[in-house]
């Protein structure tokens, strides 16, 4: 049993997912027990289909895990009743997907102040919070533009700011750059970097190197479970000059 | 004087102490191609192409180079009078040193790819049951990613536009490159262990 620590934003202990019965029993996630401190970006890579977006899913309370359980700023998320997990999902976290889902119907500005609102906020805090945001992911002058109007990296930064509405304790994001070309990947990644310098504690899930590479920790999983652990931070790499061939 | 048409073997040249000397004196001879340059200006041009990477590379590493090109006679040096001030070399190629640049411009030789080496490693480790082949993509996988992170964040950190950008970029995309060939790795090491 890992003991969980004071600094610890999310910890999770023995999770397992499993679906199916019989023979055809699938277990997406095995015993994964992963403790994020405040402050860590961590991101878990592994080849598609080794149950890195369920385990995020379990991990955001979107689906119920077969056994373990999910702590989240010291709160059990399997004991809550629905309403009240949902209240912390509102609340505590913030979600990005790799397919954006913002509303349609709603502008990039509605969009940010959106989980505010539902959170209780007032109108008025809410879209001010929702400006300001907007400004920090650079698009305060796309403010009144539809999603159907922005670019697919625009509409990211703004799923982003939507994301950090509630000042969540975790945000948690699902493949950030799976439907971004290579220049907007570059702008994700900036905001990535910013996001991390503020001490915004991120669960990332991606098998982008780039997006990997910014985390702090990385985990690698295989078939449900983790099977490797890297730290990146404080590493040392070969000096740059000589990745660029300047040294012999 | 070297006759024209000899190749003139650079490659022998004792390294500069961490950089390729073959790279500065190719490089050194090309700026020189158009017009007569002092030491300082080559430094400045090189400073600026390199950006954070240039750190290690001083004026001294480019009048070693000079004098070494000159013992050549790849290029020569004039005194220039400066009131006030020592005077300054200015440097120009020589015939010879103008047909290296030629060479050297079209000489489509390419620095070699790394993968042969790891191949092997993970073929002889599996063969001679001494490790794990995919421990040793987890662990090599780290190692790159460690040096993407600091090439992407020194990336991220060039402004717009800028010339040394570019070499990082180039630095970001091989990392890259390599790191998605090791998934390829993984993916079939692991199949391999059933």
């Amino acid at each position: 049993m890992t003991v969980e620590s004071e600094t610890s934003v999310l910890s999770a202990q023995g999770l397992c997912k499993e679906y199916g019965k019989g023979a055809a029993l699938v277990r997406a996630v095995q015993a994964v027990t992963l403790e994020v401190e405040r402050g860590e970006l961590v991101a878990v890579v592994g080849p598609s289909g080794c149950g890195k977006s369920t385990l995020l899913h379990l991990l955001g309370g979107l689906e119920r895990p077969t056994a373990g359980s999910v702590r989240l700023g010291g709160s059990a998320l399997e004991r809550m009743p629905e309403a009240q997990q949902a209240r912390i999902r509102r609340r505590d976290l913030g979600f990005v997907f790799q397919a954006f889902h913002l509303v349609d119907e709603l502008t990039a500005l509605e969009n940010v102040e959106l989980p505010a609102l539902l959170a209780g906020a007032s109108p008025r805090g809410a879209r001010a919070r929702a400006s300001e945001l907007l400004a920090q992911v650079g698009l305060a002058d796309r403010a009144s533009h539809l999603p159907s109007a922005l670019s697919g990296g625009q509409q990211q930064r703004v799923a982003i700011a939507r994301a950090l509405a509630n000042e969540p304790l975790l945000v948690l994001a699902d493949e950030p750059t799976g439907n971004l070309d290579s220049s907007a990947t570059t702008e994700l990644l900036r905001l990535f970097e910013q996001l991390h310098a503020r001490g915004q504690t991120v669960v990332v899930v991606t098998h982008d190197e780039r997006i990997a590479a910014t985390a702090d920790r990385l985990i690698s999983m295989r078939d449900g479970a983790f099977v490797d652990e890297t730290k990146l931070a404080g590493g040392t790499a070969r000096p740059l000059s000589a990745m660029a061939g300047l040294e012999a | 004087m070297v006759p024209l048409g000899q190749v003139v073997q650079l490659e022998k040249i004792e390294p500069l102490q961490g950089y390729k000397l073959r790279i500065v004196q190719e490089v050194v001879l090309a700026l020189l191609a158009k017009q007569a340059s002092h030491g300082y200006q080559l430094q400045a041009r090189l400073a600026l192409a390199l950006g954070p990477l240039g750190g290690a590379l001083n004026a001294g590493h480019i009048y070693v180079t000079l004098g070494r090109l000159e013992k050549a006679d790849l290029v020569r040096a004039r005194r220039v009078d400066q009131a006030g001030r020592p005077d300054r070399k200015v440097y120009e190629l020589t015939a010879a040193g103008r047909e290296r640049v030629h060479e050297w411009l079209s000489d489509t030789s390419w620095p070699k790819p790394a993968p042969a080496e790891f191949h092997l490693k993970l073929v002889a480790a599996a063969a001679a049951g001494l490790a794990d082949p995919v421990r040793l993509i987890d662990k090599q996988r780290g190692e790159l990613l460690v040096g993407l992170r600091e090439a992407q964040r020194a990336a991220l950190a060039e402004p717009a536009g800028s010339v040394a950008g570019l070499l990082l970029e180039g630095v970001v995309l091989r990392l890259q490159a390599d790191l998605r060939w090791l998934e390829e790795c993984a993916r079939y090491w692991n199949a391999a262990k059933g």
